[in-house]
């Protein structure tokens, strides 16, 4: 019925969007290759690959923000130059960026209008954009008060901010960016409850992603990118997440975690009543207690700020708190000089940090300069009690980029020169190699492609079935349902619940994650 | 993926710079009615061609290498220490105390003694600004900025009231004892038949410059302390994670900063003027900023644009003295080699990038 609709708007309509032939080089790399697509007006347009397989130099491309070396675009069959975001806007095409730029002591309405005021006077613009604000609401149930402040709504509340500044600006094609990386399952299909109705009026969409759940659930047609070059563009309903995986990385993947069930030993790690106050005054731990045995994950599930990168962050020794924490029934200090990260390490604590470019690394050291980050006290990498052992150091880092399978191997390259999942890969051979009694992993999969993700996973398990207790901190549910063996979900700075992964679904976990506690709770 | 050769970037940028600032300092002359090259030539005999010449050159390169070399130090640390000027002057006051009040028997211990006392001073004038910056938060620019005017206005209390022997005219101290004096490039190099360096202040303290340049490059990429200060310059929170304290490496950082900057002081005070003198250095402290970012913080960099800089100093000298270029005018030559290969960095890289992918797209 559906399919039969899409070809009626096929045959009369122009494509909303035809890229033909796009190319773009950034130097020796070449991002885009000859990349032709065509979206056809009133559907949804998912665009998947691995980080780096070229998806946002292409929208950028759309977007105005890069100039395509080669290729044409046509917007509903007209050819159109889009120099600048100004032209792509003129021309109809609103982008829904990851991060919003949205300016958090403004209102809404005052954030919809910030570029477009109109005038130099802000009241009519004001008074006009709340009308049309009105309208846009009704139309497509974009509920958002016009007057609260950006800082005072959540992040799901932000996102369709950024959407009605693109209706307000006349969009008919929303380019949306990794949509769903801040937001509850529930928000999310809220979101994509949001984007039917505007496909319902007509609007066009492309979604970009790597979660494969979500091109399956909302998407009419995919496409697929690997390495710059448009693989394949196929029907979501003619195909299967497995074919996706398969087209994205080149090879059969691997979508589930092969894990025996775990052997959970003695209690390695005891966590009792963290609390953690920040500059602000504002509570971020609010009495969290936990305890992650040998030989087990214990993932912590919950939307991003909830207290999860505080938690990371006192246990890895880069915030004080008061409260306990135990390592082998050892008490450690929560403040001054013995809780730092150089003291935990010592500790046998690992920490595989949430932000690997801010802090796992230096992006701007070499590859084995990195590979001693946090350790470059060791004993094993001083030639004496002056020099470092630089050659010692570069030895075991080819080393360790051969067994975690770092690409290229070389150890004087810059960090900044790797692809995220290679850099990702460094900071777990470093952590992981150093067989840590703990290692806590804050989002180890973040911007990592598919084939380092499995890579990851894998060492992850490895590192488990070895007898190691493993603190796991995910914003990506699936991950967290996956890898753990017991799961704890935060909200607020607190410890909602802690389920069992074969016992429990994503909905419960959900409603946890959103403050709920369920009538099993 | 690297942009361009590590030699490009390293020589190429730096002497398409100075070519530029070289032409436009010619059109400069040119507009006052002098002739350029002759301008140049002179510059060239007076500073390069004689060994006296050389003297005067590698005197100047010393005391740039010092201030340089602090200047960079505190960059690997991502701080912008413009205090050197004051940190020296501090140095002047350690170098003359020790001179003027220990019985040295030798020049050899003097100096040692000496460089103990600059580096001393200077790393204390320069405790307070880095103790506020990693407790308090106060920007280092402001406050090394002030100390350097306090440094002066202590300096000139000192040497009016305190150090001045009495009778004297002129706000200095006495002339240091005759042991402490250092031996000259003539002292060391000259034979019976040649006298060469005549009557140019260059001293040993250059030898100690360039072992500073070398020990500073061990400091920095050979030992825990300046990986410790290079991460923490570049990424504050990952040093947070590694366990780098970021008020130790502050305070640690800008010690050493101010060491150097006070060891500039041994070559002026005791090596040329052997007294200490108001004002005695002379704005090498800035001449520091330029030389660190020229020589892109690394110490063959500041040592070889501590040279470049010598060259102008002295070759500035005689245009003023041989020529009617304002002495003026070597203020400008100077402000443009800055300007180029500070400031304009990017103006001659990003070009140069551009061709150097292109090329190799075509190869």
């Amino acid at each position: 019925m559906q399919g039969g609709k899409e070809k009626g708007r096929q045959d009369t309509a122009a494509p909303a969007i035809e890229l033909r032939g796009i190319s773009k080089a950034f130097g020796a790399v070449q991002a885009n290759k000859d990349i032709s697509i065509s979206v056809q007006p009133g559907t949804i347009h998912g665009i998947i690959g691995e980080n780096g397989a070229g998806k946002s130099t292409l929208m950028s491309i759309l977007y105005g923000f890069y100039k395509a070396d080669a290729g044409e675009i046509f917007i509903r069959g007209k050819k159109v130059q889009i120099p600048d975001s100004q032209a792509a806007i003129a021309t109809g095409i609103g982008m829904v960026f990851q991060h919003f730029k949205l300016v958090d002591n403004f209102t809404v309405l005052e954030n919809v209008i910030l570029g477009a005021e109109g005038g130099a006077l802000l009241r009519p613009s004001l008074a006009k954009a709340r009308k049309i604000l009105t309208e846009l609401e009704r139309e497509y149930e974009l509920h958002v008060d016009p007057d609260a402040l950006i800082s005072e709504i959540g992040v799901g509340k932000q996102q369709r901010v950024e959407i009605l500044k693109a209706l307000y600006r006349q969009a008919d094609i929303l380019i949306l960016d990794e949509p769903t990386g801040v937001l509850t399952p529930a928000e999310a299909d809220q979101l994509f409850r949001i984007l039917d109705r505007l496909k319902a009026e007509g609007k066009t969409i492309i979604l970009i992603t790597h979660k494969l759940r979500e091109i399956m659930e909302a998407t009419d047609t995919v496409s697929v990118m690997r390495r710059g070059e448009m693989t394949a563009t196929v029907k979501t309903a003619e195909t299967s997440p497995e074919e996706l995986a398969e087209l994205m990385v080149g090879r059969k993947v691997l979508l589930r975690v092969d894990k025996a069930p775990a052997k959970p030993g003695d209690k390695i790690l005891e966590v009792e009543n963290l609390r953690v106050v920040d500059d602000k005054g504002v509570a971020r731990l609010k009495g969290v207690s936990l305890d992650v045995c040998a030989g087990e994950i214990l993932g912590i599930a919950g939307v991003a700020g909830n207290g999860q990168s505080e938690l990371l962050e006192v246990l890895g020794g880069m915030l004080g708190a008061t409260g306990t924490i135990r390592v082998n029934g050892q008490p450690l200090p929560l403040a001054g000089k013995g809780a730092d990260g150089r003291a935990r390490r010592a500790a046998g604590i690992a920490h595989v940090p949430e932000d690997r470019q801010r802090k796992g690394l230096i992006m701007d050291f070499m590859a084995w300069e990195n590979m001693a980050f946090g350790y470059h006290h060791d004993a094993a990498y001083q030639s004496n009690s002056v020099l470092m052992d630089n050659g010692a150091i570069q030895r075991e880092t080819a080393a360790k980029m051969e067994r975690f399978d770092v690409r290229p191997p070389a150890p004087r390259l810059f960090a900044r020169n790797f692809s995220g999942g290679n850099q990702q890969k460094i900071v777990v051979a470093r952590e992981i190699e150093r067989n840590p009694d703990v290692l806590l992993v804050g989002q180890p999969t973040r911007g990592v492609d598919i084939g380092a993700i499995e890579f990851i996973h894998r060492q992850l398990i490895a590192l488990r079935d070895a007898g190691k207790a493993i603190l796991l901190v995910s914003v990506e549910l699936d991950e967290i349902m996956s890898l753990s063996d017991r799961i704890a979900v935060m909200f607020d700075g607190q410890v909602m619940g802690e389920r069992l992964p074969h016992e429990t679904n994503e909905t419960e976990l959900g409603l946890l994650m959103a403050g709920i506690r369920g009538e099993a709770a | 993926m690297q942009k361009m050769p590590a030699w490009a970037d390293a020589i190429l940028v730096p002497l398409i710079s100075l070519l530029l600032a070289a032409l436009l300092s010619g059109l400069v002359i040119i507009g006052i009615g002098e002739d350029p090259i002759a301008a140049f030539k002179l510059m060239v005999d007076g500073a390069l061609m004689r060994s006296a010449g050389w003297g005067y050159t590698l005197y100047y390169a010393t005391n740039f290498m010092f201030t340089g070399l602090a200047v960079a130090v505190a960059f690997h640390a991502r701080m912008f220490n413009i205090g050197g000027e004051g940190q020296a002057m501090l140095g002047g006051l350690g170098v003359a105390l020790a001179c003027l009040y220990v019985p040295w028997p030798h020049w050899s211990l003097a100096i040692l003694g000496s460089c103990l006392a600059a580096m001393l001073f200077g790393a204390a004038w320069a405790l307070i600004p880095a103790w506020l910056q990693a407790k308090r938060g106060s920007h280092i620019v402001i406050t090394t900025i002030m100390f350097n005017f306090i440094a002066a206005s202590l300096l000139n209390y000192l040497l009016v009231n305190v150090l001045r022997p009495q009778g004297a005219m002129d706000p200095a101290t006495a002339k240091f004892p005759e042991p402490t004096h250092l031996p000259t490039f003539r002292d060391m190099f000259s034979t019976s038949e040649t006298i060469l360096f005549r009557g140019s202040p260059a001293n040993v303290s250059f030898f100690f410059a360039v072992l500073a340049c070398v020990l500073v490059w061990l400091l920095i990429w050979r030992t825990r302390l300046g990986y410790d200060i290079r991460a923490f310059g570049h990424s504050e929170p990952a040093a947070q994670y590694a366990g780098i304290s970021p008020v130790r490496i502050t305070v640690v950082a800008l010690l050493i900063s101010g060491a150097l900057a006070g060891l500039m002081a041994v070559n002026t005070t005791q090596g040329e003027a052997e007294r200490l003198i108001l004002n005695s250095t002379e704005g090498a402290g800035f001449i520091g900023i330029a030389v660190a970012l020229m020589g892109r913080s690394h110490p063959l960099g500041v040592f070889l644009a501590a040279i470049l800089f010598g060259f102008l100093y002295q070759g500035g000298a005689e245009l003023a003295l041989w020529t009617n270029i304002p002495r003026e005018l070597i203020v400008v030559i100077q402000a443009l080699v800055i300007l180029f290969t500070g400031a304009l960095d990017n103006m001659v890289r990003m070009p140069l990038e551009r061709l150097f992918l292109s090329l190799r797209r075509e190869g």
